[in-house]
């Protein structure tokens, strides 16, 4: 097996100085590996900080104690002590993450959104939105919606164009933050079909999903966050 | 966004080495120093009064820094200090291969000048002659900012604030720059009119790979627009990032205090 991703002594405390500077401890030597096709899940209760490790790995928030190491081709890049702009070239060619929450931009299509990060590899428009098209159609989103701007799409809908912009590029590190959260049963079974291609395909994935019936169908094991309270 | 080149070989486009302004003993901005790639959006968030538009000044050759480098790669790959070349030089610069796009359009466009003729006259400046490719260049500018092409011979003054805006980012962006500098290019437009006018400098940056400084007050336009954020408060650089990161996880007490006054809809 490959290693993808390995996140060794990794900690995190807020500081949080509009509260008198108290300083909260969340997470402490973080140790973990998601290899090549396998999907991990991160259990334990809300506030535990599962979102804030998937978070931490992509860059959104500051690593404050050890590693994240990314294998990015020959090169192993460890986004913990990486410059922005090599953060950004690995969320652009390297690692993908479905937040809970689309960040919809106005006047931008659901299509667009979705077609956003082929684009951003070069690929030419046409063609971006014929893969973004394939995926929505997918995940049953009904056509009418494709060329408007997902601000006003109800959660369910916004959650399948946050899935499809995630999915898109193909890139072979998914992080996933409960993709399935506000699916009903029909989606929901295709979501875990796209995410079971893609382990075939040797995407390695981290995620939390609540729902364990999701868990069960795409998961090969669990690691509990508790472990580095 | 230059995709396809390896980030080990290149070299910033701009680097800014302890730059400081005073004005008398108050200051101004003080000791930044930062680097800006090709393709990159920066923007400078700050209240009134924190040296972001001092230091977008300083950066742009248009006010003399009191100390510091501003370093910048020319198209022939020479890398030039900014304030040690010659003022026509510099001029030749910020109409060429730079941009700037002023907070009121009335800064940078010539009222009195048609839409048409405010876009073809930085052509002219950088050495077009022919009537009829400038005259289609401006209107395919025209165009790209979605200003109708029977507008084109109306002057700036019988336009509105956001048509305005656009018809400046069409006179900036003309001469094909590497760099664009903007100073509160939204605030004063309504909220409709500020998210098409977002929307569109978000597509022209990501089509043309153009390096941008955005000076800013408002968290939400850098975070639509801008790859890295640099926090001023008082002429200093108080924090900077990835935005999304310094938006999210604010480090600095001054940091997450901006980010908690930011009003919800």
């Amino acid at each position: 097996m490959t290693m993808r991703l390995c996140l060794s002594g990794v900690g995190k405390t807020f500081t949080m100085h509009l509260q008198g500077g108290v300083a909260i401890p969340v997470l402490h030597g973080v140790e973990l590996a998601v290899a090549e096709g396998e999907c991990v899940a991160l259990t334990g209760p809300s506030g535990a900080g599962k979102s804030t490790v998937l978070r931490m790995i992509y860059g959104n928030y500051v690593t404050d104690e050890g590693q994240i190491l990314v294998v990015d081709g020959e090169r192993i890049v460890d986004m913990a002590a990486a410059a922005p702009r090599r953060v950004l070239d690995l969320r652009r060619r390297t690692i993908s993450y479905v937040s809970q929450f689309l960040r919809a931009v106005p006047r931008v299509a659901a299509i667009d959104v979705v077609s956003e990060p082929l684009r951003a590899l070069g690929t030419s428009a046409a063609d971006a939105r014929d893969r973004a098209a394939t995926l929505l159609q997918r995940l049953n989103l009904p056509e009418r919606l494709w060329t408007l701007p997902p601000a006003t799409f109800s959660g369910g809908e916004q959650q399948r164009v946050n899935i499809a912009r995630g999915l898109i590029a193909e890139h072979p590190i998914l992080i996933l933050d409960e993709p399935t959260a506000s699916l009903d049963a029909q989606n929901r079974d295709v979501v875990v079909e796209l995410i079971n291609e893609r382990k075939k395909a040797g995407v390695a994935m981290l995620g939390i999903f609540h729902d364990a019936d999701v868990r069960d169908a795409v998961c090969d094991r669990s690691v509990d966050i508790r472990a580095f309270a | 966004m230059p995709h396809h080149t390896s980030l080990d070989n290149d070299t910033p486009l701009l680097r800014a080495s302890g730059v400081s302004r005073f004005y008398g003993s108050r200051i101004g901005c003080h000791d930044v120093s930062f680097e800006l790639w090709p393709g990159e959006v920066l923007a400078i968030v700050g209240e009134s009064g924190s040296g972001k538009t001092t230091l977008l000044n300083c950066l742009s050759g248009r006010l003399t820094p009191t100390a510091g480098v501003v370093e910048y790669r020319m198209r022939d790959g020479t890398v030039r200090g900014i304030f040690s070349m010659s003022e026509a030089e510099r001029r030749f610069l910020a109409r060429t291969d730079w941009g700037f796009v002023h907070q009121d359009a009335r800064d940078g466009l010539r009222m009195t000048v048609s839409a048409g003729g405010n876009v073809g006259e930085r052509l002219m400046a950088v050495g077009a002659r022919n009537y009829g490719a400038i005259r289609g260049e401006a209107l395919d500018w025209l165009e790209r900012v979605e200003i109708a092409a029977d507008r084109v011979d109306d002057r700036p003054d019988t336009f509105s604030g956001g048509m305005r805006q656009r018809l400046q980012i069409a006179r900036n962006l003309v001469t094909g720059p590497r760099l664009v500098f903007m100073d509160e290019p939204t605030s004063g437009l309504d909220v409709s009119v500020q998210a098409r006018l977002l929307d569109l400098l978000r597509g022209l940056v990501a089509d043309l790979g153009l390096a941008a400084i955005v000076v800013t007050h408002d968290l939400a336009v850098a975070r639509m627009i801008s790859h890295r954020l640099m926090v001023m408060r008082g002429g200093e650089v108080i924090e900077t990032g990835l935005t999304d990161q310094v938006l999210d996880d604010p480090r600095s007490a001054y940091a997450q205090l901006l980010v908690a006054s930011v009003l919800q809809p």
